[in-house]
């Protein structure tokens, strides 16, 4: 009996929780969200920046990371209107 | 008339407001479709647009809309006694707020929850749209001032309240990190931060900090005045995680204690009020009931700033349309209530009728000071707390409401520059720092040019802020006159509360004008002659707009 009062405790705990961490967040997820996404974007120009022809001096490395931004890469040209990729020798559609 | 009476009908003439007229507005007018697919559905992307329940939507939008606007005007405009201002708070939310945010809500959700500036440029044209932008950066401008002398003036009048306004962006900033780097859970969390918080207005009394009355030839209210610009800028350049986020939950949480231990002293009290219900006897230079009442309260009875955060953050996390009616028409009646308390506490929180005149001794007299004083006087005698740490707890929910929404707007102000810069290729405007400088500099100029050297007089703008926000919701009506009208349904629940603002604005500009003359005030005068250009263009705007929609009626009959 007490063991079910105990998770029940826990169970309005956790509810309670999880309503106040979404008056926490939904104000302002779209600006954080936001502000993420300019980060990212900052962050693949680094990873893509010989692609454009900016030299960049830790390339050897960053080599590596852009298989993995290939979706990211996909969603931006697409945010920024170009169906395409603009990149002559990179495709990722 | 004992408050509790007044008390009562207001919150049950409200609630009523809610049961029927909302129901018949939801089902007849706007006609909520429980069906429609909401744009957070339709759009769904984890960011912009995300289905939330509609009591989380709630306590957004009425924390988002209720600031110190609904405590300030109410508590300024008891000078005419406190019927008045009862029956326009009470009235407006019912007939002119409740709809005008349920319906900002709707028109949004049906147009791909657009703004409702985009949405004035699609439904009404461009021009309108261009008056939209203009009458924005007016009331965010206007805001800005006003706010920073209020509190300049509450922090001077109060010092025991110095640290805990302060303090509490501490405690912001630390409960930013725990939460972003989520040690603990929010409610643990929220505990903590309300302990804080309420252990800093504990302190407060015990250290009371005054700034000296002069440094350097500048008065202490300027002073602050100045600090205040100095933190918002840096507070509107911070990432909203690290400040504004943790600082506006907080604020939440404070507005529902506030109101709740504020309720709860005047049933446990019970006080007469005081005030006279008609003042026949006001102060030399007061103006006229009609209009001035209904722009020296605009937010608690309309506000258009209501519509911006309708159009673009709420309408895009409805659930379902007929959540609407919950989220804008109660969101509406929460402020309402805000704004009944604030009339309570400035006309019943005084011992003796003499002691009321004593403070409402000039028009924009009383006003936020009146409110901490009656309610701190209320809450002591209703809940027995020491009369000193009442009031620091009233002037920082007062100070905490009215600086958000000046690291809000400052931030908004800076968007808008930044677009101009882009608009009319200005690069260096285009820049964060310069295009805050910019702002704070507009701000600065409004609240010192407004009030002289001392700051003191910042809150004579406060009826030309009441009636630039009234002027956006007159646009925001407009824009839902016009889709009900092109979707045949009534339009007069909409128009009669357009054409009445409308009259009244321009009746208020038009006698402070004659004021700002007479006084010799050219730079009030002038930023009136602005907001006067800014409302005959929306009458004109509203007038061609309406005989147009008439000729379509008119085809269409016509057609069929």
């Amino acid at each position: 009996m007490k063991i079910h009062k105990l998770t029940a405790i826990k169970d309005w705990w956790q509810k309670a929780n999880h309503f106040a961490e979404e008056a926490y967040n939904a104000p302002y997820r779209a600006a954080i969200a936001r502000a993420k996404r300019e980060q990212d974007d900052l962050f693949m120009l680094l990873v893509f920046s010989d692609l454009m022809g900016v030299p960049n001096p830790a390339s050897y490395y960053t080599l590596e990371l852009q298989p993995l931004l290939l979706e990211r890469f996909h969603d931006w040209h697409m945010r920024m209107g170009m169906e395409k990729s603009p990149l002559d020798h990179f495709k990722c559609c | 008339m004992n408050a509790i009476f007044v008390l009562l009908l207001g919150l049950g003439a409200m609630a009523l407001g809610y049961l029927v007229y909302s129901k018949f507005i939801a089902e007849r007018i706007f006609r909520l479709d429980p069906n429609f697919r909401t744009p957070a559905h339709e759009f769904e992307d984890g960011v912009d647009f995300v289905p939330t329940n509609k009591y989380v939507l709630w306590g957004h939008h009425f924390t988002s809309v209720a600031g110190a606007a609904p405590i300030i005007g109410p508590a300024i405009a008891v000078i005419w006694g406190w019927v008045p201002a009862f029956i326009w708070v009470v009235l407006g939310t019912i007939f002119f707020a409740g709809v005008h945010d349920a319906g900002a809500i709707w028109a949004s959700n049906r147009n791909k929850a657009k703004s409702i500036g985009a949405l004035t440029g699609d439904v009404v044209g461009k021009r309108a749209r261009s008056l939209f932008m203009i009458v924005i950066f007016l009331v965010l401008l206007m805001v800005n001032a006003v706010f920073a002398t209020v509190i300049a003036g509450l922090l001077v009048d109060f010092p025991s309240s110095v640290i805990p306004v302060w303090g509490a962006i501490f405690v912001a900033l630390i409960i930013g990190q725990l939460i972003y780097r989520k040690y603990i859970g929010l409610i643990t969390v929220s505990i903590v931060g309300v302990i804080a918080l309420y252990a800093l207005i504990g302190l407060g009394p015990v250290m009371p900090i005054s700034l000296p009355e002069s440094i350097g030839g500048v008065s202490d209210r300027a002073t602050w005045i100045m600090i205040l610009f100095g933190y918002a800028a840096i507070a509107s350049l911070l990432p909203v995680w690290m400040l504004l986020q943790p600082r506006d939950y907080i604020n939440g949480l404070q507005l529902f204690i506030g109101l709740i231990l504020l309720y709860a002293a005047v049933i446990l009290m019970g006080p007469e009020m005081v005030a006279p219900a008609f003042n026949t006897d006001v102060p030399e230079g007061t103006p006229s009931l009609i209009p001035l009442l209904f722009v020296t309260i605009a937010c608690g009875a309309i506000s258009g700033f209501h519509g911006l955060v309708a159009g673009g953050t709420t309408s895009k996390q409805l659930e379902k349309e007929t959540d609407a009616r919950f989220v804008g028409y109660f969101g509406a009646v929460g402020e309402g209530s805000l704004a009944l308390a604030a009339i309570i506490a400035a006309t019943a929180g005084f011992a003796t009728f003499a002691d009321w005149n004593a403070v409402y001794s000039a028009f924009g007299q009383g006003g936020v000071n009146a409110f901490v004083q009656g309610g701190a006087y209320i809450i002591n005698n209703g809940i027995g707390l020491e009369i000193g740490l009442a009031e620091t707890l009233l002037t920082v929910m007062a100070v905490l409401f009215a600086g958000t929404t000046m690291d809000t707007g400052l931030r908004l102000q800076r968007y808008i520059f930044q677009e101009w810069g882009s608009i009319y290729d200005i690069k260096w405007m285009q820049k964060v720092i310069p295009a805050t400088l910019l702002a704070v500099g507009t701000c600065l100029l409004l609240a010192f040019g407004a009030g002289g050297a001392d700051g003191s007089g910042g809150l004579l703008i406060w009826p030309l802020f009441g009636t630039t926000n009234q002027l956006l919701a007159g646009l925001t009506l407009m824009v839902i006159t016009v889709l009900l009208v092109r979707m045949g349904r009534p339009m007069y629940y909409t128009l009669i509360p357009l054409l009445f603002l409308l009259v009244m604005t321009v009746a208020a500009l038009l006698l402070q004008l004659k004021t700002f003359y007479v006084a010799g005030d050219w730079f009030l005068f002038t930023l009136d002659i602005v907001v006067l250009v800014a409302a005959i263009f929306i009458a004109f705007e509203c007038a061609s707009t309406l005989s147009k929609l008439r000729k379509e009626t008119a085809n269409k009959h016509e057609d069929s």
